[in-house]
């Protein structure tokens, strides 16, 4: 993964000093409220329902061994020694105090890592691809032109003050597992007739209160002009982005207003002058980036441990399960990606503890040279196992409660903070999570249904993706009470599409029930091994209207 | 919202009492900044709207202000080649669009003259306006200068070119390896 040199670790420093400065400068009452929001924002500390809350970036979901311990002696030191990774691959702490948090970050510089743009108006950490570099319909591995981004981004003088928040996401995959088409930008790496890279480059996708598909901008982008075009892009949303109504401020609306073709059009024009510029990658860029990522080295796995680990499956049902869930298949033969679920219902969706995270970074030296990802689907990786240690591996998950054989099922579900965090909040999301965990805890019942994405928001702004859930919840606020809006049909793989609201809310408690009944319509309905989504598309939405209102 | 009002409010001409950096040094301001859309002000040199300097763009004791929405036309950017100095709004310090307008106007069109922040300028925006081609600040009245000389070197390395710099770090590596 990434290591920082002394230039990466000098500007890391600088800003922990900095922000010790303007830290200082408002407990001393001299910089105002208003003018340390932004200033506070841009180094991940929001002002919370019960305490300021900091969000850590994580690179493209990229952890190592040592980080993760860094980060569980921080959640002990600081915090209430547990920690929460996001939709977007970051993780968060719930409670610690203002004026500890320059030393955090100072703590979190020691090991190359930082807050940087993880809240406020401006380019936001890159997401990625959780199995990039592993991935057996991978084209091309996305996290040196992550790291690219990353590095153009970071602390860019003319983009702290956009419009709104601009999230960027990359993938270099046949199947899209980075939801590039919900994204401010979204990039996916192709090699074209003549093999040549390039990127396919979209824009104006999002989700919160105005959900929306983002639109083919550029459709062959040499890859030399990432970097220009990325600023060409940016740089007109800044001009023309709106700025009176912090709820038509994303690039989204302006896409919309403006249409593709025009949108396109001035983007082009201004790339004419970028174009070429000193920002325009070489090969020798590329192939520094490129060196961060290496192989890592993999041993050869004997036929006869293939042929153990295949013969484990049959006999052992709950390894089976487990395999089956939660362990992916890898480009190299012998080797496979084992996703550690942090879904449980003692605690909310994402949540780890310090004790779990030192077990982890462990796990991760012991099994999969010292490299953790994070997904945004809030679990994490072990990307490179071996399959004669998959056994022992999930064991060891199993005591430590991370061998929940859901990944990918009904019960893994996204969900936001929610109201019992978070001040933008309307309804709380974790206890809807575990309610619906609670109800449909039947593995057989969960295998039968099959691939399921619940995602829940406890607002509007739409942190837990609901709008791209196979089933999504909002929760809204009626006079002072909380509601949940159920939609159906939404998706974030490659045939994107956008939940579409059932109906008039309903209370917390009816949720569970509700959700049963459109499970009941789609077992009814479905033919053969047809997925959730395809049975609610050939159906139609009415079927499960008619039957979850019905009196 | 706010910031705009209490601009609605203030006194149509303001004799520049706020600390100038320029060039990385407080030095004394000796322009006025008019925001009286109709009038030019008594006092000279000044600094005033756009579309009022461009009335009397002959004058070389005043100069225009931009206004952070202004399209930075090639046809304007001629016409600005004139003037003394340019001076671009802040409306709010969240208003980042200047930052663009400055760019433009040193990279694109070259604009060799003094570039001037004037507005909601913030000793925590000050590194960031440098970059972008800003070689005078206009401190908002309550800004230290003590600390907003601090803030231009908080940070000694940068990943991107900008008008102060026009290797990318990517470049650097390779050219020192």
């Amino acid at each position: 993964m990434y290591r920082y040199d002394s230039y990466d670790q000098t500007l890391v420093d600088e800003r922990v000093a900095q922000f010790r400065d303007q830290m200082d400068r408002y407990l001393a009452g001299k910089l105002g409220e208003e003018e340390f929001r932004p200033v506070r924002l841009q180094n991940g500390l929001y002002i919370q329902r019960h305490a300021p809350m900091l969000r850590i970036a994580i690179p493209y979901g990229m952890l190592s061994s040592d980080q993760l311990r860094a980060l569980a002696t921080i959640t002990r030191r600081y915090d209430r020694g547990y920690g929460h990774f996001t939709t977007r691959q970051n993780l968060q702490l719930n409670w610690p105090a203002q004026e500890d948090v320059p030393d955090i970050l100072a703590d979190l510089a020691k090991v190359q890592m930082h807050a940087i743009q993880t809240s406020g108006n401006c380019i936001r950490n890159t997401t990625s691809d959780q199995f990039a570099g592993i991935a057996k319909d991978e084209v091309v591995d996305p996290r040196p032109w992550c790291e690219l981004i990353r590095q153009w981004s970071t602390l860019h003088p003319e983009f702290a003050y956009l419009p709104r928040k601009f999230k960027i996401a990359v993938t270099g995959a046949t199947e899209d597992r980075a939801a590039i088409h919900v994204h401010d930008i979204g990039l996916r790496l192709f090699l074209d007739d003549a093999g040549e890279l390039r990127f396919r480059v979209l824009a104006g996708g999002g989700m919160g209160r105005t959900p929306m598909i983002g639109e083919v901008v550029r459709a062959d982008l040499p890859w030399q002009h990432l970097l220009t075009y990325l600023e060409a892009i940016v740089r007109v949303y800044n001009q023309f982005g709106r700025r009176d109504n912090k709820f038509k401020a994303r690039i989204k609306i302006l896409v919309k207003a403006l249409g593709i073709e025009e949108f396109a059009r001035r983007v082009e024009e201004e790339w004419a002058h970028l174009k070429d510029g000193p920002q325009t990658l070489n090969e020798g860029a590329v192939d520094e980036a490129k060196t961060h990522f290496p192989e890592p080295p993999r041993r050869p796995v004997a036929e006869s441990a293939i042929v153990a680990y295949e013969q484990l499956r049959q006999e052992n049902r709950a390894f089976a399960r487990f395999v089956t869930n939660n362990v992916m298949d890898h480009k190299v033969s012998g080797y496979k990606a084992v996703t550690l679920s942090l879904k449980r219902r003692e605690a909310a969706p994402g949540d780890i503890t310090a004790d779990q995270m030192d077990a982890v970074a462990d796990l991760a030296q012991t099994f999969g040279f010292g490299e953790i990802r994070v997904t945004h689907e809030q679990n994490l990786v072990l990307s490179d196992v071996p399959v004669d240690e998959i056994e022992v591996l999930w064991q060891q998950l199993d005591a430590l409660g991370m061998a929940n054989p859901t990944v990918g099922t009904l019960n893994d579900i996204i969900c936001c903070p929610g109201g019992d965090f978070c001040s933008l909040a309307n309804a709380v999301s974790i206890p809807i999570a575990q309610a619906i965990q609670e109800r449909f805890e039947d593995l057989d019942f969960l295998y039968d249904l099959g691939p399921i994405d619940l995602n829940i928001s406890g607002c509007m702004n739409a942190c837990g993706h609901h709008h791209v859930g196979n089933i999504g919840i909002l929760g809204v606020d009626k006079k002072g009470e909380e509601y949940y809006q159920i939609s159906l049909g939404g998706n974030a793989d490659d045939d994107v599409s956008l939940g579409k609201i059932l109906g008039p809310s309903f209370y917390r408690e009816d949720v569970p029930g509700v959700i049963d009944k459109v499970l009941q319509v789609y077992v009814e309905k479905r033919l053969d091994e047809e997925r959730f989504l395809d049975t609610y598309r050939r159906v139609g939405h009415q079927a499960f209207k008619e039957r979850v209102y019905a009196e | 919202m706010q910031n705009e009002q209490e601009f609605q409010e203030a006194p149509e001409t303001v004799a520049a009492t706020s600390a100038l950096i320029k060039l990385g040094k407080p030095v004394t301001d000796t322009w006025v900044l008019s925001r009286d859309e109709e009038n030019l002000p008594e006092s000279r040199p000044a600094i005033v709207p756009l579309a009022l300097w461009q009335q009397h763009a002959d004058r070389d004791d005043l100069a225009p202000w931009l206004p952070s929405d202004t399209e930075l036309t090639p046809e304007l950017a001629a016409a600005l080649e004139k003037a003394a100095l340019v001076a671009i709004d802040f409306p709010a310090f969240t208003d980042g669009r200047g930052y663009t307008l400055a760019r433009l106007l040193r990279e694109r069109f070259g604009y060799a003259g003094e570039v001037r922040a004037i507005g909601d300028v913030l000793i925590d925006q000050l590194y960031y306006m440098t970059r972008c081609g800003f070689d005078a600040l206009a401190l908002r009245e309550d800004q230290e200068l003590e600390s907003a000389l601090k803030a231009l070197t908080a940070f000694s390395v940068s990943y991107q070119p900008a008008v102060d710099l026009n290797e990318p770090l990517f470049a650097r590596r390779l050219r020192e390896r």
